[in-house]
């Protein structure tokens, strides 16, 4: 599904990521941990081909097409999804509309296969006439980004802290939410779609089994494996301690 | 550069004729279905559908002037004059005849205008609708409405003003003076649709009292060669008035726009919003003044423009006046262009840029407009939202 290449980012000049490799096969589920700033984010957005992050090295092969240099609609088209960590307000346009739009629909008036979808997520009618993003709570804004990829169904589905600030309650939904999307709840065989989850304490991986976790530090993947491990060993002694251990394991190999 | 409000460098009067065809009532069927469209385009529908009462003027000619509701009262300015001796009161009262050369020339040349009135109590079922056209080539249309609202009555209008396809030039001078009455409301919804080579000078003076409200919105999404407007309003004790405008201007459009708030009335309150966009070669003045010189008098001024071209312009200018310790006036002003992470935000959904930037621009015309009766408040938000899909 994605593979990337001794990727090199830069934002505003600044480089963030270094010779990072990752491949994803289609009907995988992964998560990447790592302490703030390491490059996550930038990590997603690269992959989404967003303006301000710029590639200046490796490459990006996504369906087996080389996506390195494609607009983010064309990658888009091509099947990505995105749950963003902080999306901007976009005064004037209603999430109803917004819903429409992620179904590649330009009418303003709200279906009743959107009320419906919002419904899933908790949202009341009300709710679908409100701005997008305009007085969102926290929780809110998970749901509603989860919403729109669902409206969207990508086949690659990006997930920036889908968990962060998220009660109990609203973490079932959104983990229910999160399995549909990512296939998980089908044979492993028939999946097909894949995803890259950015988690900080990793609660997202309670409710949705993953196949592989990733540590970043630095900008660069610094070690990758089992879920259950490497997860019990960040949560046990850190980051730093989960990727010397790793990097133990991989000279003994 | 354009100087000041007094009209210097503005439309040449002596450029226009007034000399119109007249138009009978015997033609108003032709008529509205020649340009019924345009009609439509600016609110007005010659069905009269979900309307309590229409006023319709092309050219000099006033073609329709019917109330559908008891204690509503539309006609001709000239006919009102004739009916009520007491509407010499309200002439010029709101407005100053020798304010400008527009407003002499009105006086001098007035050519017709709406009557429009709800005797005390009474309050519009539907808005009432009027339609200012001009069909005929370097026209001068020179109207002086006046807008009664009697004690405790409510009144709602949406008025649009526009031209035949076929005209390229014209000038269109309007006084409009409004008397909101104690425990009164009048929304005026105006929208105009103007040809590239129009010229605009709309005068009006609103002058609400105790407890009165005034909301007007004015929308303008269409070329226009020159327009200058500054509505002013004197709010009363305990009165609350509103202004909200949205403009989108292309092309070579000249467009100077604001509105005064005078509140002169203990306790009063105001609001001026403004969303302006200025495209191509547009040069759009935004203005506002809150004048605060009673007690416990509070008025905010909201302008914001967006830019979407290096040869358009947009100078925005907030004034905020207090001659009392307690008024409290406020503004917040902007101009600015579409965010790239807004773009990016919609790109990630599917968009093309194109798009989005579309959207955006859609979404910051859709502006809330406040204080009118549902059904329209929803007709000006699809108005707006199709004129807006219609630009480019
Ligand atoms: N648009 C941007 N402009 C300027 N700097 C940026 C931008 N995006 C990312 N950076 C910088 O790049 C580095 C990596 O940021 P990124 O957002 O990718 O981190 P992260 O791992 O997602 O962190 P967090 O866990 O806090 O969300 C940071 O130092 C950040 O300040
Ligand atoms: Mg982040």
């Amino acid at each position: 599904m994605l593979e990337i290449k001794a990727l090199n980012l830069e934002v505003d000049g600044r480089p963030v990521l270094k010779d990072l490799n990752l491949t994803i096969e289609a009907g995988e589920s992964h998560v990447l941990l790592g302490p703030n700033g390491s490059g996550k984010t930038s990590l997603l957005l690269g992959i989404l081909g967003f303006p301000k992050y710029k590639v200046t090295g490796g490459s990006i092969i996504f369906k087996g097409e080389d996506i390195t240099h494609l607009s983010t609609a064309k990658r888009v088209k091509l099947g990505m999804g995105i749950a963003f960590q902080h999306p901007p307000v976009i005064r004037g346009i209603k999430l109803g509309e917004m819903v429409n739009l992620c179904k590649g629909d330009t009418s303003q008036q709200v279906t009743q296969e959107t009320r419906t979808l919002a419904k899933k997520l908790h949202f009341s009618d009300e709710f679908l006439e409100r701005d997008v993003n305009a007085g969102f709570s926290g929780g809110e804004i998970k749901r509603s980004e989860i919403m729109q990829l669902m409206a969207q169904d990508p086949d690659f589905v990006m997930l920036d802290e889908p968990d962060s600030g998220v009660d109990i309650e609203n973490m079932e939904l959104i983990g229910d939410m999160i399995g549909e999307l990512l296939h998980r709840r089908i044979r492993p065989s028939k999946r097909t779609a894949s995803g890259l989850i950015i988690t900080h304490l990793a609660t997202i991986t309670d409710y949705v089994e993953v196949d592989w976790a990733h540590v970043m530090l630095n900008g660069m993947i610094a070690c990758s494996g089992n879920p259950d491990r490497i997860i019990s060993e960040v949560m046990k002694g850190g980051y730093e301690k989960c990727v010397r251990e790793c990097q133990e394991t991989m000279d003994r190999i | 550069m354009r100087k000041g409000m007094s009209g210097d460098n503005g439309p040449d009067i002596g450029k226009y004729t007034l000399k119109a065809e007249k138009h009978n009532a015997k033609d108003l069927p032709g008529i509205e279905d020649k340009y019924k469209q345009d009609f439509l385009d600016v609110g007005y529908d010659p069905q009269g559908a979900e309307r309590s009462g229409s006023f319709l003027q092309v050219d000099h000619s006033v073609l329709c002037s019917k109330a559908m509701q008891e204690g509503v009262e539309i006609m001709s300015t000239t006919d009102a004059l004739e009916k009520y001796s007491w509407l010499s009161d309200y002439w010029w009262h709101a407005v100053a005849p020798e304010k400008d050369i527009y407003t002499q020339q009105v006086d001098r040349k007035q050519t017709q205008g709406y009557f429009l009135r709800t005797l005390p109590g009474v309050k519009t079922t539907y808005p009432l609708q009027s339609c200012l056209f001009i069909g005929q080539e370097g026209l001068s249309q020179n109207v002086h409405n006046i807008i009664i609202a009697e004690e405790g009555s409510e009144l709602h209008i949406i008025t649009g003003c526009s031209v035949a396809e076929k005209v390229q030039s014209a000038l269109h001078l309007g006084v409009s003076e409004f008397y909101v009455k104690k425990n009164a409301k009048i929304t005026f919804t105006m929208i105009h649709n103007w040809a590239p080579e129009v010229e605009v000078r709309p005068r009006s003076g609103i002058i609400v009292e105790e407890n009165g409200v005034f909301i007007g919105n004015y929308v303008c999404l269409d070329p226009v060669k020159d327009l200058q407007m500054y509505p002013v309003t004197y709010c009363g004790k305990n009165a609350r008035a509103t202004s909200q405008s949205i403009i989108y201007a292309s092309k070579d459009s000249k467009i100077d726009i604001g509105s005064k708030m005078v509140l002169s009335g203990e306790n009063s309150r105001a609001e001026i919003i403004s969303r302006t966009v200025a495209a191509d070669h547009a040069d759009v003045t935004a203005r506002g003044i809150l004048s605060g010189s009673a007690p416990n008098v509070k008025a905010h001024l909201e302008c914001i423009g967006l830019m979407l071209s290096d040869t358009a312009r947009i100078y925005s200018v907030p004034e905020l006046e207090a001659t009392v310790k307690d008024a409290e006036l406020s503004h917040e002003a902007a101009v600015g262009r579409i965010s790239e992470e807004e773009i990016a935000y919609l790109t990630a959904r599917g968009l093309s840029e194109e798009e989005a930037a579309g959207a955006i621009v859609r979404g910051f015309l859709n502006v809330d407009i406040k204080g009118l009766p549902p059904a329209l408040g929803a007709q000006v938000r699809r108005m707006i939202r199709m004129s807006a899909e219609a630009l480019e």
